[in-house]
């Protein structure tokens, strides 16, 4: 187990590094962004002398070098500034709407993670048949469907229509957790439309792929049924490749969401962000950004060690 | 003679297909085949003969992508290709078992071994899994395995291949089945490893008196184990006999064409007796590590212009390693390699051009040593190109008499790819591709360890000519003690990368040897059909452990 706990510290090195490089480019692609912030801020109607002033103020007349060395120290910190907009703090702003999104991610994860393996697992053991191709079909459908056409698609049927789910996720802080489902069933059930079909078909392919091994044909040999032949001797050699892409998709639930919560007016990060970036609120932009890579570098960082946690080799080695 | 028995298979007119170039291809060409009872009989063949897919259709089984299109499988009284997949299954690791050429492949790597074993007779309910565990660790003992009672909890991968194939075994064995079939089950060992596991499957066959058919290219082999022997050519049979009639009297010219293949010798060639002659190659003293793993111990030993030495021993003994540190691949802890008497700069990447154009190399699985998207004129030319500086007209030259050299036509093969080639044809082009440089060194990684016997002849003859042509010096690492003395001047034995013992052929194959080359020696089986009980007499318990105990 040594040797596992020294490849994660090790991950856990590269991805810090890739966070740092990350946020480097996180910042100044911001700053390259035309027009003068404090005129934005400000208005046309501003004087230059109270353009100066907010100049100032907000530290912009520093060298944006330095100013990054400010904004790293304070994001090390959890402090990422004041928004420029309201001029709240960016921390207090965005933790309750990236709970909210945690949330929505979460939801749509429960059910989309087992419900896509269970599938793949079924159409390879019925690979060519009508019911894989129906699948097949139905999944690529909804995977090229784009994701707000497939919100209101759900929300002319099962909201306008039937009247089962609301078709506005607005939350208060009163209502109870069945509410709370029942108001984000649909956005949740846009997400898991759209990214079942990455992971199903993922799970297919890497089980098909291993039933031409020797040990697969053995096991068949020894009489074993099919579903048995998949279950147990294939998929426990195909977590690798499906841990991956459900680690893509789970950070796409959390990074990927803004035109959905944009339908179903859901208030997490991804309306923030879209919000801040129309008002030029650069420190909400910068650390929504940041959250955002750091969410990914973590996901794919579980992936990695959940690939090697089921690999027999390296969890018992010699 | 087999006492007349009980018939439990009889397999007539088995016609099988395959589906290639989007067609179906008859493979399998109408078989007949008898076994009774607790008989074992030998199918052997080269590759392509249909020895595997007749196995595998014994137990009704066909592989994706083959048909049985023909013919009748009786199996104690029940027509396999009739019978439905589902009843079909149920005799499949009950009644009929079946041993893979690699264990390493063929066990599961996420499982224990023993889960593996227990799996057949647990759904069969033939024993619980406490059970099916006991039983699986008392077949364990007597296939001789160590730890039986331990070794089944390991996982695949911490066992050892010979190890594996002895548990593959087991795991045949575990419903006590009628008939075994046994796909080549020792051709991935090494020699003093398949000993102990054709000791082990011959005991335990015969103490439970299973049927079996034995699928082998090694004739050798297939004496030690077989009541009767049947050869197969292109999926037709050539002839069956009894095998002691069939090793005296070969009716068939082609069966006598493989009993003749291991006859070929070339004269011995010893070292120049001039004092100040220099080894094209002088290996010094090195040692070798991956990581913190010492894997070359002192390795010395000079290869001179013109001769063959061959580098023997078991897999993991250092002879691959020992190549790598030639090559510049992996450089040497200590010690140096010297060419012409010059040092060479340890790394590849120092060596001058004409360094690197003088040492080639020739590699084992010409399959993955080519690659598959590239023409052939293009593989044999980049070499002649880059070290050569060829160029249109004379690269063309030069490539049609390399290909010329290794006899195959310049206008049918010139702008072939790899896949179209067969085994022997893809190894011709390892060796033009090695020869393109030019070189005066070659090392032969193997080179026919992967081929049919008739065709590994061939290749030998091959490099024969060529070294005699262009007075080459060849490292052939091998071991298969068959082509060393066939093709070898000098033979350099190793063991857990020390080198055990060297000098001239003639004075290793006399006695007295090295225990360690003794060991490897007589470990390589013989046509006599009393060759491995004999042998297991005389070394007694020492070599194999426990010495069988029926």
């Amino acid at each position: 187990m040594g040797d596992i706990l020294q490849l994660v510290l090790k991950r856990l090195g590269l991805g810090a590094i890739t966070l740092l490089v990350v946020s480097i480019l996180i910042f100044f692609a911001v700053e390259l962004l035309p027009g003068d912030i404090a005129q934005a801020v400000l208005g046309q109607g501003a004087t230059p002398e109270t353009v100066a002033a907010l100049r100032e103020k907000l530290g912009l007349d520093q060298p944006a070098v330095i100013r990054y060395f400010h904004w790293l120290a304070g994001a090390l910190t959890g402090d990422f500034g004041v928004s420029l907009v309201s001029g709240e703090r960016v921390s207090a702003a965005i933790s309750d709407r990236f709970v909210n999104t945690l949330f929505l991610a979460t939801y749509a994860a429960v059910i989309a993670v087992p419900v896509s393996i269970v599938l793949g697992v079924i159409v390879a053991l019925l690979r060519n048949t009508l019911f894989d191709r129906v699948a097949n079909v139905l999944t690529l459908t909804s995977i090229s469907s784009p994701e707000f056409f497939l919100g209101y698609i759900l929300i002319l049927y099962l909201a306008v229509k039937s009247n089962y789910f609301p078709a506005i996720a607005s939350l208060s802080a009163d209502m109870s957790f069945g509410d709370l489902l029942h108001r984000t069933f649909l956005p949740a059930l846009t997400l898991v439309l759209v990214v079942t079909a990455h992971m199903m078909r993922m799970t297919r392919a890497a089980i098909i792929n291993l039933l031409a091994s020797p040990y697969i044909e053995m096991a068949r040999l020894k009489g074993v049924p099919p579903w048995k032949v998949i279950v147990k001797h294939a998929l426990p050699n195909a977590w690798a490749p499906i841990i991956n892409v459900v680690a893509l998709n789970l950070a796409y639930l959390i990074t990927g969401v803004v035109l959905v919560e944009v339908v179903f007016v859901y208030p997490g990060v991804g309306q923030l962000l879209v919000d801040a970036v129309a008002k030029r609120d650069f420190p909400i932009v910068q650390a929504c950004c940041l959250i955002f890579a750091a969410t990914f570098i973590l996901l794919n960082l579980a992936a990695d060690v959940g690939a090697i946690l089921t690999n027999p080799r390296l969890r018992h080695p010699k | 003679m087999v006492p007349k028995r009980d018939v439990l298979l009889r397999i007539s007119d088995l016609r099988i297909e395959g589906y290639s170039d989007e067609k179906w291809v008859e493979i399998v060409r109408g078989v007949d085949l008898t076994l009774h009872k607790g008989e074992v009989l030998g199918l052997i063949g080269e590759s392509g003969a249909g020895k595997s897919t007749i196995g595998l259709a014994a137990m009704g089984f066909a592989r994706d992508g083959c048909r049985i299109s023909g013919g009748s499988i009786e199996f104690d009284g029940m027509e396999l290709t009739t019978t439905p997949e589902s009843d079909l299954r149920a005799l499949r690791g009950s009644r009929i078992a079946y041993v893979a050429q690699s264990a390493a492949a063929s066990f599961n790597p996420a499982h224990r071994i023993i889960d593996q074993h227990t799996e057949a007779p647990i759904q069969y309910r033939i024993q619980k899994r406490v059970e099916a565990q006991e039983d699986a660790m008392q077949l364990y003992e007597r296939l001789r395995l160590p730890n039986p009672g331990e070794i089944g909890f390991r996982y695949p991968h911490q066992v050892s291949g010979g190890q594996l194939q002895r548990a593959m075994t087991a795991m045949a064995m575990a419903c006590r089945p009628d008939l075994i079939i046994f796909d080549e089950p020792t051709t991935a060992l090494d020699v003093t490893t398949q000993i102990e596991v054709l000791a082990a499957i011959r005991d335990i066959v015969d103490q439970f008196n299973t049927a079996a058919i034995y699928i082998t290219h090694d004739l050798a082999v297939v004496a030690q184990m077989a009541d009767t022997i049947k050869v197969l050519l292109k999926g037709e049979e050539v002839e069956e006999a009894p095998t002691e009639e069939m090793l005296d009297s070969p009716k068939e010219d082609y069966t006598k064409s493989l009993w003749a293949v291991r006859s070929f010798q070339r004269p011995q060639k010893h070292r120049p007796k001039e004092a100040d002659a220099i080894p094209i190659v002088s290996v010094q003293g090195i040692d070798a590590a991956y990581g913190k793993t010492k894997v070359l111990d002192d390795v010395s030993f000079d290869i001179y212009p013109g001769m063959t030495v061959a580098v023997v021993g078991e897999s993991g003994s250092g002879k691959s390693t020992t190549a790598r540190c030639i090559t510049g691949l992996l450089p040497p802890t200590k010690g140096q390699i010297l060419f012409k008497g010059e040092p060479l700069p340890p790394r590849y990447q120092d060596r001058s051009k004409d360094q690197l154009r003088q040492a080639q190399m020739i590699y084992q699985m010409a399959d993955t040593a080519l690659n598959p998207k590239i023409r052939i004129s293009e593989i044999i030319g980049r070499p002649a190109q880059f070290y050569g500086g060829l160029h249109g007209a004379k690269l063309k030259n030069r490539v049609d008499e390399l290909l010329d050299l290794i006899e195959l036509e310049p206008s049918k093969f010139y702008n072939r790819y790899p896949p179209e080639l067969s085994g022997g044809q893809k190894q011709r082009v390892g060796i033009a591709r090695a020869l393109a440089a030019d070189p005066s060194f070659i090392i032969c990684d193997e080179v026919t360890s992967a081929l049919d016997q008739l065709v590994a002849e061939g290749i030998l003859k091959l490099l024969d000519r060529l070294q005699q042509e262009f007075n080459l010096a060849y490292m052939f690492i091998t071991h298969d003690l068959a082509t060393v003395r066939s093709i070898a001047d000098e033979v350099v034995v190793m063991q857990r990368g020390k080198v055990v013992e060297q000098g001239p052929k003639d004075e290793m194959f006399t006695p007295p040897h090295h225990p360690y080359t003794d060991l490897l020696l007589s470990s390589v089986p013989e046509m006599d059909p009393n060759w491995l009980t004999t042998l297991l007499e005389e070394r007694g318990t020492d070599a194999i452990g426990e010495a069988a105990d029926v």
